[in-house]
């Protein structure tokens, strides 16, 4: 039965479609090319439609399906070529748009901008006095002399004043309106203004009428901390210090205080902390807060006490970063800047 | 303070090993500065004698000295000495020999002439300070021999001593021994006095006329006084303590006051033997021992002979130069006294003097150290004058300002709130009683009498600090306080951290510049020299003024970074400003500040985008209200109404010029004390539409004088609803628009709540924006 359909004119004009297909090269001659076979007046579709002369419904059936295949054979090459003329194409495509990378990267370097060095101190100070159950006050730089020195147990003309070189501002009476010498007012302030139980610290920055040098700046930066409640004793003073000294430099660090005076705390000490290689590097002031201070920020020192410390920020930041000359710190030059992310 | 180990063993049996030592000073608050071994004998340093000299015809600054060490060798030695002479003998250091400087003697020649040691110098041997020559030691001592031993010097350590403004009475080396002999529980004997015969009475008149000023004056005669050089223990322990011996008169005197911190001054009596203590008259001159002629004031306090009226010392300070002991003196008068500190303190600063004397009084000296230091000063000067008589009849005149002694009543409970222990009476006299207080327990504590050397005890505190310190900080223990209070950031703490980020993330470094300015700064930068606060005693005229603003400081980083030919120059600051308040302090506030080198104005919006995006915070673009100083074209004002929080733009090419400030730069300032401390509520989520949207593109030609905003915000509002998003696209000036025109394409997204866009909708928009656009004179294209 079968040879009595007009296969052989199929297979004939399906091997010349696929042929065609074959031999397109890009995806206008693949469209051409099966245009030219199943397309309106193509090859394949002209079989398709000479079958409706087919009177034998048997032989009709027969050589519909023949043209049937033989359209699902060429659309399954089509299919085939074309992803093969893609990928060919990819592959130009893609060569074509080679790159060399280290050549963008050298011509468009960017980078994070940088954080002082003693703002990544402050963050970091803050981050452990947080952990710790602190909160952070701030105050103003420039300063009544009420709260710099007044308050701190330093009446007017007290010698104790003069451990500190004061900047005055021009004011009326004159001498009332200092530059801050320490943020110690802060605890003042915070006193004045927190109900206790307070647990602050007071980072900060600060003025001394100072020449620039190596380890002075006339304007530096100071972290006070403050804490006033019921029963604390000297040794709530030493486990603090003990505690931020290995939360902040790491557990292999200790801590010692020794007797000191400051007018605003007694007893007084210095504090210094023990590097792992048994070095003493010392930090800074502390001491249970002077009943005279409770006294001038309305607080009953029979109620309340407390103890208070403070320690430069620059100084902390010189030391981690192993920077010689302070005033490196200040120079705002783009290229110590950057060294530091 | 300098501090000689052989003073105070003399004193207490304190150890004699150094580290326990340094470590107890710490301990006690007299913080160890330096420890320095002196007269310690240099291995391989013989005495020599010098045989012959010569000087070489070509090196004229050095001799040739060949010397005998006394073992028959003869050894020749550059020496760039030249005071000694043949025949003088002369400490030697061998070759191999190393210096207390850690130096190695070689075979070091000159002009290929080799030289077999160094002769040297006291400073060089660590004897003293002095660098002049070399040190030539008496003749006809052993040759061979360790020059120390000829010196009879012995080795001895000086602490220098950082001391706390409290502790008077550590300026001496009494106060050091009795905080030591304290701490190691040994008994304080003080310094050495022998019995010095008193002669017959010998009354020295007294007046004291400015009795607020000086709480005691006494005088005391002496006679019998041969004046001469000091016992070589004197001169020595004075120059290990930094003082300069001058004769045993004057080295007792200063011993005296180095041991026990009782400053005192010996007169010739036969020149002075009445005392006036007053006022000085205005006008007045003095002429102090360093041979100064000094101006004083009226209210500096003068000792002067009665006798004469002339002064002879300013009190506490100086002593004249008239009254001075000289060779021919026979016969002293022995001042001691109690001046009141304050006084001391502003008259050292009037004067601007200072002396070892007012170093202690200002601190306040023991008012009853009186017969302690005329024994001591006695008994030193009896080494040298055999014959001294210490005369009867001490003058002496008190007045109200003396101190008396303190009684404090020390609670135990005190005591245990602040430090943590329980002390009874007793405890706090086993603790106390060896640095002097006297304690009398009672029922809740004691009552504590305060010795006269410790004017710095007033109150019951300062007698806890003492407890403390003789207890032990150590032994106080370390706990963590256990607090109700937990740790945080506020959130206006949190904003400023969020900032400092996207700042950082922009890729701006912080800066820092310095918060003073110099006069015209703010004029410069374009400010103009408006109101502002000044420093009264600026370090330098340079850093006189406080900054209004946060720019002037940022320009002159710009200029250094371009000097310096850096780049990438964008730089923040966030800081305080200070203009002048309406009350006693200024209106101090913190700014933010942003400036970008070689960037325009859309650098500066791109960090304000992100900024108000960041922070959820908005402004409008004031471009109506330049702020002063800025590009008057390209500059906006960052408004909320009326109030401005802020500025974008550029700074004025005019300011750029006069800052020597290459190409643009971009702008940017906010006001934090506002920003910061808004809090945004937080955001209520709404459900995301997710019919299908359309987009609208729309291109007007704008007027000049008509801003994108205002266009932007024409079409937003005249969308209504279903315009979900206005975008600018393109702008376009140039050919085929009239001058000052421009045209802007804006695309707007339409999108409707429960159905599809349809074509009817879109219609209506672009009528409603045709129409809201014509209003402002803009016109839609095409």
């Amino acid at each position: 039965m079968a040879d009595r359909v007009e296969g052989p004119d199929v297979r004939s004009v399906l091997a010349d479609a696929l042929d065609a297909v074959a031999a397109a090269s890009s995806l206008e001659e693949l469209r051409a090319a099966t245009n030219a076979a199943t397309g309106k007046r193509g090859s394949l579709t002209a079989l398709k439609s000479s079958l409706g002369r087919e009177p034998d419904p048997d032989r009709r059936r027969e050589a519909g399906r023949v043209v049937n295949d033989a359209m699902a054979a060429l659309n399954a090459a089509v299919e085939g070529r074309e992803r093969a003329i893609k990928e060919l194409s990819f592959a130009g495509a893609v060569e074509a748009d080679r790159m060399d990378l280290t050549e963008v990267i050298l011509q468009g370097q960017s980078r994070r901008g940088r954080m002082h060095l003693v703002t990544q101190a402050i963050e970091r100070l803050e981050d452990v006095f947080v952990g710790l159950g602190f909160r952070v006050a701030e105050g103003p730089e420039v300063e009544t002399d009420f709260h710099n020195f007044e308050a701190l147990n330093m009446p007017p003309s007290h010698p104790a004043r003069s451990m500190w070189d004061t900047l005055f501002v021009e004011s009326d009476p004159e001498g009332s309106v200092v530059l801050r010498t320490h943020t110690s007012p802060v605890q003042i302030r915070v006193m004045q203004e927190w109900p206790p139980p307070i647990y602050a610290i007071m980072p900060g920055r600060v003025f001394r009428k100072e020449t620039p040098d190596a380890t002075h700046m006339p304007v530096f930066y100071q972290i006070e901390g403050l804490v006033v409640d019921r029963d604390i004793t000297f040794a709530h003073l030493a486990g603090t210090i003990e505690a931020f000294t290995k939360a902040f430099f790491g557990d292999t660090f200790t801590s010692r205080l020794r007797p000191s005076y400051f007018p605003f705390t007694e007893p007084s000490a210095e504090f210094d902390i023990r590097r792992h290689d048994g070095s003493w590097m010392e930090l800074g002031g502390c001491g249970m807060v002077h009943p005279r201070v409770l006294q001038a920020a309305g607080l009953d020192p029979e109620e309340w006490g407390g103890f208070a410390f403070g320690f430069g920020i620059d100084r902390m930041a010189k030391e981690r970063h192993g920077v010689e000359d302070i005033r490196e710190m200040y120079s705002n030059d783009v290229r110590f800047l950057e060294q530091f992310p | 303070m300098r501090i000689l180990l052989s003073i105070l063993r003399e004193m207490a049996d304190v150890p004699d090993d150094v580290d326990t030592l340094v470590r107890a000073m710490n301990n006690l608050g007299m913080t160890v500065e330096s420890v320095e071994e002196t007269g310690r004998p240099v291995a391989g340093v013989v005495s020599a004698r010098i045989v012959r000299m010569e000087k070489h015809p070509d090196a004229a600054k050095v001799t040739r000295c060949w010397v005998d060490a006394g073992d028959g060798a003869e050894r020749h030695v550059w020496c760039g000495a030249t005071n000694m002479t043949e025949g003088d003998t002369v400490p030697l250091a061998t070759l191999g020999t190393v210096m207390p400087d850690g130096r190695e003697i070689s075979r070091r020649g000159i002009l290929g002439i080799d030289s077999e040691g160094m002769l040297c110098s006291p400073v060089e041997l660590g004897l003293s300070d002095d660098a002049a020559g070399l040190l030539i030691l008496p003749r006809g001592c052993p040759l061979g021999v360790d020059p120390f031993v000829i010196l009879g010097s012995e080795p001895d350590t000086v602490f220098d001593l950082d001391l706390t403004r409290n502790h008077p009475d550590c300026w001496g080396h009494l106060g050091v021994a009795r905080e030591l002999a304290a701490h190691f529980g040994v008994t304080l004997r003080g310094a050495p006095t022998s019995g010095v015969s008193v002669g017959p009475e010998l009354e020295i008149p007294l007046t004291v006329t400015a009795g607020d000023r000086c709480g005691m004056f006494s005088a005391v005669a002496l006679s019998g006084v041969t004046v001469g050089p000091s016992p070589s223990w004197v001169a020595s322990r004075l120059s290990r303590l930094g003082m300069r011996p001058i004769n045993n008169v004057v080295d007792a005197s200063n011993l005296v006051m180095l041991e026990l911190n009782q400053p005192n001054h010996a007169y010739d009596l036969d020149v002075v033997s009445s005392f006036d203590v007053r006022l000085a008259a205005e006008g007045e001159k003095v002429v102090t021992l360093d041979g100064a002629e000094r101006n004083v004031t009226a209210e500096e306090l003068l000792i002067c002979n009665a006798g004469s009226g002339d002064a002879v010392g300013i009190a506490g300070i100086m002593g004249g130069l008239h009254s001075e002991v000289t060779g021919s003196t026979t016969r002293l008068a022995l001042e001691v006294a109690w001046f009141e500190p304050d006084h001391i303190r502003f008259s050292v600063n009037r004067l601007n003097l200072r002396s070892e004397a007012s170093v202690r009084f200002e601190r306040g000296v023991d008012p009853d150290g009186v017969n302690g230091a005329v024994a001591r000063f006695a008994t030193i000067l009896r080494e040298t004058c055999p014959e001294l008589v210490v005369h009867g009849g001490h003058s002496r005149v008190d007045t109200p300002a003396l101190p008396v002694a303190v009684t404090v009543a020390v609670r135990t409970s005190r005591v245990e709130r602040t430090l943590g222990i329980l002390p009874d009476g007793n405890e706090m006299a086993r603790l106390l009683e060896p640095i002097g207080f006297m304690v009398r327990p009672t029922a809740d504590g004691a009552m504590v009498t305060v010795p006269t050397w410790r004017p710095d005890c007033t109150e019951e505190i300062d007698i806890v600090e003492e407890i403390a310190r003789h207890h032990g900080y150590d032994a106080l223990g370390k706990s963590v306080p256990k607090s109700v209070v937990h740790g945080h950031l506020t959130e206006m703490q949190t904003r400023r951290r969020l900032l400092r980020r996207v700042l950082v993330g922009l890729g701006l470094d912080e800066v820092m510049p310095m918060p003073f300015l110099a006069p015209g700064d703010l004029d410069s930068a374009g400010l103009g020299s408006g109101e502002h606060l000044r420093i009264a005693n600026p370090l330098v005229a340079e850093e006189s003024i406080l900054r209004t603003s946060l720019r002037p400081g940022l320009l002159s980083t710009v200029r250094y970074n371009q000097s310096h030919r850096n780049e990438r120059i964008g730089l923040w600051e966030m800081g305080h400003v200070y203009p002048p308040g309406s009350g006693q302090l200024p209106d101090e506030t913190e700014q933010l500040g942003v400036v970008i080198a070689g960037a325009d104005v859309s650098a500066a919006l791109g960090v304000w985008t992100a900024v108000a995006d960041a922070l959820s915070v908005g402004a409008q673009l004031d471009q109506s209200r330049v702020p002063p100083g800025l590009h008057p074209t390209r500059s906006a004002s960052l408004a909320r109404g009326r109030k401005v929080v802020g500025a974008v733009g550029e700074i004025h090419p005019a300011v750029l010029d006069r800052l020597g400030i290459e190409g643009r730069v971009a702008v940017l300032e906010l006001d934090l004390t506002v920003l910061l401390n808004e809090n945004p509520k937080a955001v209520q989520a709404r459900p995301v539409n997710r019919f299908p949207s359309s987009d609208l593109d729309l291109a007007f030609v704008l007027p000049g004088g008509v801003s994108a905003s205002d266009l932007h915000r024409a079409l937003r509002q005249a969308g209504g609803t279903r315009v979900v998003s206005v975008m600018l696209f393109d702008v376009y000036r140039g050919p085929g628009l009239a001058d000052g025109t421009r045209s802007l394409a804006f695309r707007l997204r339409l999108q409707e709540d429960g159905s599809t866009v349809n074509d009817r909708t879109v219609a209506d928009v672009r009528e409603a924006c045709r129409v809201a656009a014509a209003k402002l004179g803009a016109e839609l294209r095409g």
